[in-house]
This record gives structure tokens, C-alpha cells and sequence, in this order.
């Protein structure tokens, strides 16, 4: 499987995520499906830098790596925002959420 | 979840990118992982009234997401990747060289970013009863 199939697997992971995002009510889960589109780009990085297409230096490997260290920077500040949340409402469903605008 | 970063991480190593196959263990499996499995164990005890997972968009967003890979798969396949056949593996001292060199700046960021991250978390995961206490 040539470049072509690692893009094509990190679409359907994006999409996956997508996915995810959009129809999860669940705010944990929705931060999971945002998890899977960073790691579907991070899957694209690499594959470009691997078949060395406009990548002098390995700059895919080093973005895929920033990428993650923000990956998991937001993932803990969202956890840790989630949690606060589902405290004071007692429900993790995004729906509930909807009085924050006011 | 566990299972599709792990398969991640072999795919890093087989692209030649064992330092980011590694990363990917690290962080996703070893971090991730247990940090989302802690928070689902803290937030859904005994929680099994959910009328349905998914959302009412649930429709739209399967249209949007099978849209999206349709076009991205659409866009990969239509084009001409010329020569793109041989795997080039990573070389970790070059890598490293310019991860200090010509990525500082986003490397110090970065630290910087992380750094404000752990504060915002244990701000955000501190009770407020703690508050009182200490005062």
C-alpha cells in the first residue's frame, strides 16, 4: 500500500471523527472523536514526510509531534473542563448545556 | 479507541517514524487513554437512563462526514502522486537537529502551552472546598 492508502485511511479516520463529533451527545466522547481527527492529521503528516513529498528536514515527523504534544494539552484542559461541568449539572449531554449561552 | 491508536503507532513505525510511533505510545495509549477512562469513571456511575447516544442531527452529520470522506478520498485518489512509492526513514539525528534549531520558537511555545495547560487543569479539577480550607 502506497501513499494513497495511508491518505485514504487518515480521511476515514477524519471522518470517523467527524462523525463522532457531530452526533455524540456525550461531551467525554466528543472530546475523544476531536482526539481521532488530530490523529487522522498527524496519520497524513507522517505518511507526506515518510514518501518524502515537500518534506526536506523530516518536518512532518516534527509537526506529528508538536501536533500531539497539543493534542494532549487539550485533552486534559477539556477533561478537566468537562469534569467541572458535569459537577455542578450532574449530566455529561451537551444538549443540557444550552443555558450557558444566556 | 485503544485498539486504533495502538494500530497507529504501527503504522508510524512502519512510515519509518519510530520517534513518533514511540510518541504515540507514550502520549495516546499511555496517557490518553487513561486519563479519558478516568474520566468516564468519574462522570457516568450508575448513569443508564440515556435515552439514545446519539444526537437528533445524528442523520446530518452521517451526510456530512460521509460527504467529507468522499472528498478528501475523491481528492487522494484523483491525484498524481508522481514517484511516491519508497519509504523514507526518518533520520533522528537530522530530526533532532532541526526540531532545536530551525523549530525552537514552537518548541518553547509549546513548553509554554503545556505549561499553562497543567495550570488550567489543576485549577479547573481543584474543589472548591480546597479553597476554603486553605483560607
Amino acid at each position: 500500500m502506497g501513499l494513497q492508502g495511508y491518505l485514504v485511511v487518515s480521511a476515514l479516520l477524519f471522518a470517523i471523527g467527524m462523525f463522532g463529533f457531530l452526533a455524540r451527545r456525550n461531551a467525554i466522547l466528543m472530546l475523544i472523536s476531536i482526539e481521532l481527527m488530530l490523529n487522522a492529521v498527524n496519520l497524513s503528516l507522517v505518511a507526506f514526510n515518510a514518501y518524502d513529498y515537500y518534506s526536506p528536514n523530516d518536518t512532518g515527523a516534527i509537526f506529528a509531534l508538536l501536533v500531539m504534544a497539543v493534542a494532549a494539552a487539550e485533552a486534559t484542559v477539556g477533561l478537566a473542563l468537562v469534569i467541572a461541568i458535569i459537577r455542578t449539572r450532574q449530566t455529561p449531554e451537551v444538549d443540557e448545556y444550552a443555558d450557558l449561552k444566556e | 479507541m485503544m485498539v486504533c491508536f495502538g494500530s497507529l503507532a504501527g503504522m508510524y513505525a512502519l512510515l519509518g517514524a519510530p520517534i513518533v510511533a514511540a510518541a504515540q505510545v507514550l502520549i495516546y495509549l499511555g496517557a490518553i487513554s487513561v486519563l479519558i477512562l478516568f474520566a468516564i469513571m468519574l462522570t457516568q456511575a450508575g448513569d443508564a437512563n440515556l435515552p439514545s447516544p446519539f444526537h437528533r442531527q445524528v442523520w446530518v452529520a452521517a451526510l456530512v462526514a460521509l460527504v467529507v470522506f468522499g472528498l478528501i478520498g475523491w481528492a487522494v485518489t484523483a491525484t498524481d502522486w508522481g514517484n511516491a512509492t519508497v519509504v523514507v526513514a526518518v533520520a533522528l539525528n537530522a530530526m533532532a537537529k532541526a526540531l532545536f534549531t530551525d523549530y525552537a520558537l514552537p518548541f518553547e511555545v509549546l513548553s509554554l502551552l503545556l505549561l499553562a495547560a497543567i495550570v488550567g487543569a489543576i485549577y479547573l479539577a481543584r474543589r472548591p472546598e480546597d479553597d476554603e480550607k486553605a483560607n
